[in-house]
């Protein structure tokens, strides 16, 4: 290390040759010094300063614990905030005060004459280097890895494989059953009726007016074991047109009833809830990626980064007069997967 | 040691103390007094850093309240908030809300962590940026380039794990967007999704998993590789900018012990007060406001957090028509490619970025003085354009909010950022080069005339000129030393005896390369040039050489303050 009135009078190995091309490096500028090098009122004031700072953060720390004891949190919302201000403000003002004083340190009192050092490269000189390569044919001479040939097959196989009776029972477990064929059943049945979320009331044709929609679950979605699983799959919207303004497409005719239609409410994109429904148009917007469906005209997609229609629910009034589904829905709902539109092995779907 | 007051001895016997166990007085030696040079721009690792201690503190108060279940509880009807009295939830819902209203500093502990998450990953880009347009990645330490490349991939999955385990709705759906990007990878697809899930989403598992991921496997790989960071910033020693004094073997600033220890250990306490006042007075991420995760109920304008809005944003403009299916499978490239393909690309060229730029120059140096982005316009270019396609699909992700707030159609907001995504990085790319090229120019023109002074003055033959004042050598110094790439010559088909080089795709490849990273250049000014300026001066002026040097006999003439 120098200072820097010796600069540069060696060119270090890391600088470009000298040339006619280039400027010489001018050196370092002479140092400025500050009021408080020069003046004892300059320095003086700055130790006052950095003193008053390092006070203030003193001060808010208490205050920061008196707030932890002045605002118990049992008594109501109110006090959540006071706490919470009061612990923080103490926290941050202490730790700003400290970090301010500190800076403000040697910013004003410590020296700021530039210092130089050396660098070195990187590569180690041809001697090491040599010894450092005789040193490591020496180790390989004699564990006589190349000259055995075996050993070394031997070993490289076992320390290969060796982590595969770790990984295998570690990923093998992760994904439960496996059965991800699941994924293409929701729990709606032929005869499951409609019910409102998430306060299961059962539905009856003539409470849907026109232009309304509902958010619907299958009836008995509480009774299952897995409720949060079969609700992500079995959730529908359940909308109402003026039957002039429903196109039904061929092979749908009995699938909904005077002008009622339900849809999954899973995106066919990544599977967020498509919940925006918008009357004057009949589209189905999802909040996530903006995917838009027509509603109106099998729910396919107008917009957005969706490919397929919402599968359909098939619906009819049952014995009792509610508003039941036909069948499970006729597609796996929900992001596409590889798969899905290939048969299940074994089951006739 | 020839004082012999108590704290002398007492500071003497530590010091013996730790010597004679452990060599303290070598370690001292070598790192009491190691120069670091001085910019603010060095500053933003350090944010970084210290963002990342302030989670790991602010972190550690959270685990001690919270409960990484899945297990349904209805939440005390006694409890605050009134909302969500008797509401069923998640018991990891449920811990976070019983830690936000009835532990002390509960509530200030999950938003300093939220907001230092956001400054932690914020440090990081910008940080990164400061290196790439400095060229601060080049050798020696592209190794180091990598290791925070690397960090900032584990920052991305600490702020998502941690993002998800409070259960909420929005963070619920966060899960499921994962969810159907997992699915979307053919043949693996649902696999991976259960894997995760541990069989159908959302099921019991995803939030204790992401928690061990959030609390353990993450921060700690990230702890273990800042170390590795800040060895090899000490084995490389700090880079340093250009200027006077400073040379590619010399580091000039200030010694650790004092300087740097109040400077950078000062600077921790001010970032752990900025993010303990934002936690106190800036609130994030109510999640009481939103509930408990139920798959039916979304919001509208939800985002995610910043560093995430990119992806988001990638979705939502690929156009759905690109899913097709083939043989009987479905290929979802509506969600592959902007899940998948566009951040990997983006990432692999970043990660990979110090090989493919040194591949085009072919220079094997070590460099420790840094680039002025300007001087390496191909460079500044390509990291501009990067950061643009960064910044549209950023706000891509918010483009329903943007429609709301500017009253503006979505659709059609939406093929302008489909446009933009496409167009943008190349305009981007084009301005910033030419406006680095004019950049340099300038440079050039100041180094060789001078600063325009303002003053206009009349000669006795009424020729005017303006006087220009030269620069000093230190202010030329700056803006001269640059060592500027030419690009590597075009290798011919044969070598020497006429014979086909096997290799010579593989050059014409690498010089190609090198012409679109260093055919456009501006060289920097020589001895020689400045010279030829000065005499060029001199002959058309007469005596005007003379009075860019000595103003005082402008006074004779007429002069005109301009």
């Amino acid at each position: 290390m120098s200072n820097h009135s010796t600069e540069l009078e060696t060119r270090g190995e890391l600088d470009p040759a000298p040339s006619p091309e280039r400027f010489e490096n001018p050196g370092l500028p002479p140092h400025r010094p500050r009021l408080s090098d020069t003046s004892p009122e300059g320095s003086k004031r700055a130790e006052r300063q950095v003193a008053i700072i390092f006070g203030i953060s003193i001060l808010a720390t208490i205050a920061g614990v008196w707030g932890y004891f002045a605002f118990p949190m049992d008594a109501g919302v109110g006090n959540v905030r006071y706490s919470t201000l009061s612990i923080g403000l103490g926290l941050g003002i202490g730790m700003l005060g400290i970090g301010i004083a500190a800076v403000h340190w040697a910013k004003a009192l410590m020296s700021d004459v530039e210092v130089v050092d050396q660098r070195h490269p990187q590569r180690g000189d041809d001697a090491t280097r040599a010894a450092a390569v005789a040193d490591l044919q020496a180790g390989a001479k004699d564990s006589g890895i190349a000259r055995r040939p075996l050993l070394k097959g031997a070993l490289i196989t076992a320390v290969a494989i060796a982590p595969l009776s770790f990984l295998v029972p570690f990923v093998g477990n992760l994904g439960g059953s496996w059965n991800v064929n699941a994924m293409r059943h929701t729990m709606w049945r032929k005869g499951t009726r409609l019910a409102t979320d998430p306060d299961g009331r059962l539905i009856r044709p003539e409470m849907v007016t026109i232009g309304s929609v509902w958010h619907v679950i299958p009836d008995g979605l509480h009774e299952v074991d897995d409720v949060l699983a079969e609700k992500a799959k079995a959730i529908v919207l359940l909308v109402r047109l003026a039957p002039e303004d429903l196109k039904i497409l061929p092979g749908r005719e009995d699938w909904s009833y005077d002008g009622i239609v339900a849809y999954s409410k899973v995106c066919t994109h990544v599977g967020c809830p498509v919940a925006l429904y918008e009357q004057q148009t009949h589209h189905l917007l999802c909040p996530c990626h903006q995917s838009t469906f027509d509603v109106a005209d099998g729910a396919k997609v107008v917009f957005g980064p969706a490919k397929r229609a919402l599968p359909q629910l098939p619906i009819m009034v049952d014995d009792e007069g509610y508003l039941a589904a036909r069948d499970d829905f006729d597609e796996a709902v929900g992001p596409s997967t590889w798969e899905r539109q290939r048969p299940i092995r074994g089951e006739d779907y | 040691m020839t004082t012999t007051t108590p704290a002398a001895k007492a500071a003497a016997a530590t010091g013996d103390f730790f010597d004679t166990r452990i060599g303290a007085a070598k370690l001292v030696k070598e790192f009491a007094r190691k120069v670091f040079p001085d910019h603010w721009s060095f500053m933003l690792g350090e944010i970084a850093l210290y963002s990342f201690i302030v989670l790991l503190l602010s972190g550690t108060f959270l685990t001690m309240f919270f409960v990484p279940s899945m297990t349904e509880v209805h939440y005390p009807v006694d409890a605050l908030p009134t909302t969500m009295r008797g509401v069923e939830m998640s018991e990891a819902f449920a811990s976070t809300l019983h830690m936000s209203f009835h532990v002390r500093g509960g509530l200030l502990m999950r938003q300093i962590h939220h907001w230092a998450a956001l400054l932690f990953m914020a440090a990081i880009v910008t940080h990164m940026m400061r290196v790439f347009f400095t060229g601060a990645f080049r050798k020696p330490r592209e190794l180091n380039w990598f290791v925070g490349f690397t960090l900032l991939i584990l920052g991305l999955a600490a702020g998502f794990t941690g993002y998800s385990l409070p259960d909420d709705v929005l963070s619920g759906n966060g899960l499921r967007i994962a969810d159907g990007v997992a699915k979307s990878i053919p043949i693996l697809g649902s696999y991976v999704s259960f894997a995760l899930f541990g069989g159908e989403f959302p099921g019991h598992v995803i939030i204790p998993r992401l928690f061990t991921a959030h609390i353990l496997l993450v921060p700690a790989l990230i702890l273990s590789l800042v170390a590795v960071h800040l060895i090899l910033v000490v084995v490389h020693k700090h880079t340093q900018y250009p200027g006077p004094g400073r040379t590619n073997s010399n580091v000039v600033g200030y010694p650790l012990f004092p300087v740097y220890m109040a400077k950078a250990g000062g600077f921790f306490f001010v970032v752990f007060g900025v993010l303990a006042i934002m936690g106190a007075t800036l609130s994030i991420n109510n999640v009481w406001n939103y509930g408990p995760f139920d798959p039916s109920p979304v919001s509208a304008g939800a985002q995610p957090d910043w560093y995430m809005l990119f992806l988001e944003g990638a979705l939502r403009l690929m156009p759905g028509q690109t899913e097709f299916v083939v043989a009987g499978y479905t290929v979802p490239l509506n969600i592959l490619v902007p899940g998948v393909v566009v951040p990997g690309i983006l990432f692999t060229l970043l990660g990979a970025y110090p090989i493919i730029e040194a591949y085009a120059s072919g220079d094997k140096r070590e460099h420790h003085l840094l680039d002025r982005p300007r001087n390496v316009p191909t460079r500044t270019g390509v990291g501009v354009a990067v950061l643009t396609a960064f910044i549209i699909l950023a706000a891509a992700g918010s483009n329903d909010l943007i429609a709301t707030h500017f009253k503006l159609s979505i659709n059609s907001i939406t093929w302008v950022f489909r446009v933009l995504f496409l167009v943008g990085p190349f305009i981007a790319f084009i301005i910033t080069k030419r406006m680095c090229l004019a950049l340099q120019r300038r440079d050039r023109d100041l180094v060789l005339h001078g600063y325009e002074t303002g003053r206009v003055v009349r000669f006795a033959s009424g020729e005017y000129i303006e006087v220009h004042q030269p620069l000093t050598p230190q202010e030329r110094w700056v803006l001269v030393d640059y060592d500027p790439h030419k690009p590597l010559p075009a290798p011919s088909e044969t070598n020497a005896r006429g014979v086909a080089r096997p290799d010579y795709k593989k050059l014409r490849r690498q010089s190609r390369l090198s012409h679109f990273f260093f055919a456009d250049r501006v060289d920097p000014v020589t001895p020689a040039e400045l010279e030829a300026a000065h005499a060029h001066h001199a002959s058309a002026h007469g005596s005007d050489h003379e009075l860019e040097h000595e103003t005082a006999t402008a006074g004779e003439l007429e002069s005109t303050s301009v």
